[in-house]
């Protein structure tokens, strides 16, 4: 019999004991697994190198804003650009793509955000090498909507129902009259696209109450163009005043310069044989551009948010893996007492086993595989644990996040939690060791 | 020669700091296979005589020597090792770990030697004591007489040449005194092992051709027996 099976037999000897000390390792240890999984996704899902786009054009404001509410449909846009900067952009000779983004509104049923966009928008990659899979046809009519997979599940639409929107907010009781109808419904991403109903940027436009008054609208144009409105000067002569609208009057249909969209996404264009990972060589004087003017802003998705990883959420999974760490110490520490506390009934058996030629280092060996056993075994079942914790919960995580967690994701900090237990299990280990190696035998023997 | 002890001595400290002489042995010797029954009552010194024997304790002075090994000149861990390989021990309350079959308390026997852990040897052994059917049980699966055949199988696990037996029958009824003493003795016949039994019955002693008397060879029994001191 090696020391390990002697070890084994002592711990299934007080089988209720062991197995309750074991499982507060066990428990410590699912919980920082399913922490270092957890996170390790919402770290990923923030931290992906391209999102389809390099730059999210905006009004000058908070960066950060600006991504929240263009990527992760959090927070209200900062204000508008005009869509004549929209059309510029687009024309610009260094733009790949730009396509209008314009946030507002809620899906009456579900609450859901709207978007105004158009096609292109569904051509670019939602995460690295990962294109949108849209069943349906997709736009084809102002009024045509495509729907996130979440929008779908939640509000149990298909292709062809049919929806209404509310002014602003959800909590908002402004119903809008025009219908919409679902075209297309959008595969899970694992992005915040499964939460988000997607309309045609015409429809958008068309909904009545979108129509600023014009004399409203060109006092923002003019106050955003201040070196005269592109295409249009015959708007630098005209006084604002003079389109103020009538009392009772009610305006149908916009003409460009009336319109306004949240953000352009772009990306540049690039050499054929340019990396598709990399930023494009002219993405980074495009923005400096954009960025010297007073209006607008160009941020790249990823470093508003990468920042806000290190600054605030990797400062929450240090100090998640350090509480984590702490059950871990806790349960390393009920390991010792139960231990202990056995030493004392296991005087006489220490003393049998020095009787029968175990030698000291012998019998201290065993106790120590003893505290092993009991941490790495319960370490052991708290990774299987923690990662059928993060299965079972992935459903549930994703329904209410939109979140797709891989229940099979594994974390490489996963490998440092065993040989941690090891080193634990030798410390905690130690001190019954040394009451069992110190047992006076004769002693213990008479007695 | 299995067994010689010679000028061995061994006191304890009391608590004021003098020494409590408990043992003084001039001389005793046991031969190869030889069987001998040593009475003593309880507090003659016969537990710390086994103690030094079996290398647990070491004496103050004099010598213990095994099979010509000397073990009082022994480290420590030679002599757990010696023990565990040469010398086999058969406890008054049998001292089975409960948390092992009996199987596996003759195989923790052969754990803690040099040698390879025989099952097949550990089944015989459990054979030859009448347990064969009975290997799969713990301790407190079994009867008191079943549990020291079990000891004595222990015992011999290792095939030692010395098997120092502390009152084996002490705790069993007087059905199992009998087969218990037949066991311990016709196995030590069997494997040619000397052994030293201890009792302070004189009905058990009459069985050995040589009965030693502890107050007869502890001269602090002498001593004390004298002065009219327990010891």
């Amino acid at each position: 019999m090696n020391l390990l099976s002697i070890a084994y037999k002592s711990i299934k000897q007080r089988a209720l004991s062991s197995s309750l000390t074991s499982l507060s390792v066990a428990l410590g240890v699912m919980l920082m697994v399913a922490v270092l999984v957890i996170h390790g996704i919402i770290d990923r899902m923030f931290s992906q190198q391209t999102i389809g786009y390099e730059l999210i054009v905006g009004r000058k404001g908070s960066g950060l804003q600006l991504v929240l509410n263009t990527v992760y449909r959090l927070k209200q846009p900062i204000e508008n650009l005009p869509y004549l900067y929209y059309l510029e952009l687009k024309n610009d000779p260094r733009v790949e793509n730009a396509v209008p983004f314009a946030l507002g509104d809620s899906s009456k049923r579900g609450g859901f955000p709207i978007i105004g966009t158009v096609s292109d928008y569904f051509v670019l990659e939602y995460a690295p090498d990962r294109k949108f899979k849209i069943r349906g046809t997709g736009f084809r009519d102002s009024f045509d909507a495509i729907i996130g997979s979440h929008v779908a599940q939640k509000n149990n639409w298909d292709i062809g129902s049919t929806f209404t929107l509310v002014h602003g907010g959800a909590e908002s009781d402004h119903e809008h009259d025009e219908v919409f109808t679902v075209r297309g419904v959008i595969q899970a991403t694992g992005t915040p696209n499964d939460k988000t109903v997607f309309i045609h940027l015409n429809g958008f436009y068309a909904i009545a109450g979108h129509d600023r008054p014009p004399n409203e609208t060109l006092t923002k144009l003019k106050a955003f163009y201040t070196e005269g409105i592109p295409g249009h000067p015959e708007l630098d002569q005209t006084d604002p005043e003079t389109l103020r609208p009538k009392p009772g009057a009610h305006v149908h249909g916009m003409e460009d310069w009336q319109k306004e969209v949240t953000a352009v996404l772009i990306n540049c264009k690039r050499p054929p044989d340019w990396p598709a990972d990399a930023a494009s060589p002219q993405m980074g004087s495009f923005q400096a551009e954009i960025k010297r003017g007073f209006k607008a802003q160009a941020v790249n998705p990823i470093e508003p948010m990468r920042e806000l990883m290190q600054d605030i959420v990797g400062n929450i999974r240090k100090v998640l893996v350090v509480m984590t760490g702490l059950i871990i110490i806790v349960s390393g520490v009920s390991v010792f007492v139960s231990i202990y506390n056995s030493m004392s009934d296991r005087r006489r058996e220490i003393a049998v086993m020095r009787a029968l030629g175990a030698q000291r280092r012998t019998v201290f060996s065993i106790i120590l595989a003893e505290s092993l056993l009991l941490c790495v075994g319960g370490g052991f079942f708290g990774v299987l644990m923690g990662h059928g914790l993060v299965f079972a919960a992935a459903p549930y995580v994703a329904a209410q996040s939109g979140l797709l967690i891989d229940p099979f994701a594994f974390e490489p900090m996963e490998f440092a939690v065993l040989p941690a237990l090891i080193v634990l299990a030798s410390l905690v280990g130690i001190i019954p060791g040394l009451t069992a190696y110190r047992t006076d035998v004769a002693k213990a023997l008479a007695e | 020669m299995s067994l010689l002890l010679e000028r061995v001595e061994k006191s304890y400290r009391e608590p004021d700091g003098s020494r409590l002489p408990v043992l003084d042995v001039e001389n005793f010797q046991l031969d190869d296979a030889e069987q001998v029954a040593l009475v003593g009552e309880s507090g003659g010194g016969k537990t710390t005589l086994l103690n030094i024997i079996s290398g647990i304790s070491t004496p103050d002075t004099g010598r213990v020597v095994i099979d010509g090994v000397e073990i009082n000149l022994l480290p420590e861990a030679a002599r757990d090792r010696f023990r565990a390989e040469r010398i086999g021990f058969v406890f008054q309350t049998f001292n089975l770990l409960a948390a092992f079959s009996a199987l596996e308390n003759v195989l923790l026997g052969m754990s803690f030697g040099g040698g390879n852990v025989d099952h097949a040897r550990a089944r015989d052994l459990l054979d030859r004591v009448g347990l064969s059917k009975r290997a799969s049980h713990r301790p407190g699966q079994l009867s008191v007489g079943e549990q020291q055949r079990v000891a004595v199988a222990r015992a011999l696990a290792n095939r030692p040449s010395l098997l120092l037996a502390d009152e084996p029958t002490a705790s069993v009824d007087r059905a199992n005194q009998e087969n218990i003493l037949t066991l311990i003795r016709e196995a030590c016949t069997a494997d040619n092992v000397s052994l030293l039994l201890v009792t302070h019955s004189p009905d058990i002693a009459s069985r050995f051709d040589r009965i030693a008397r502890l107050d007869e060879i502890n001269r602090v029994s002498q001593t004390a027996a004298a002065a009219g001191d327990p010891v």
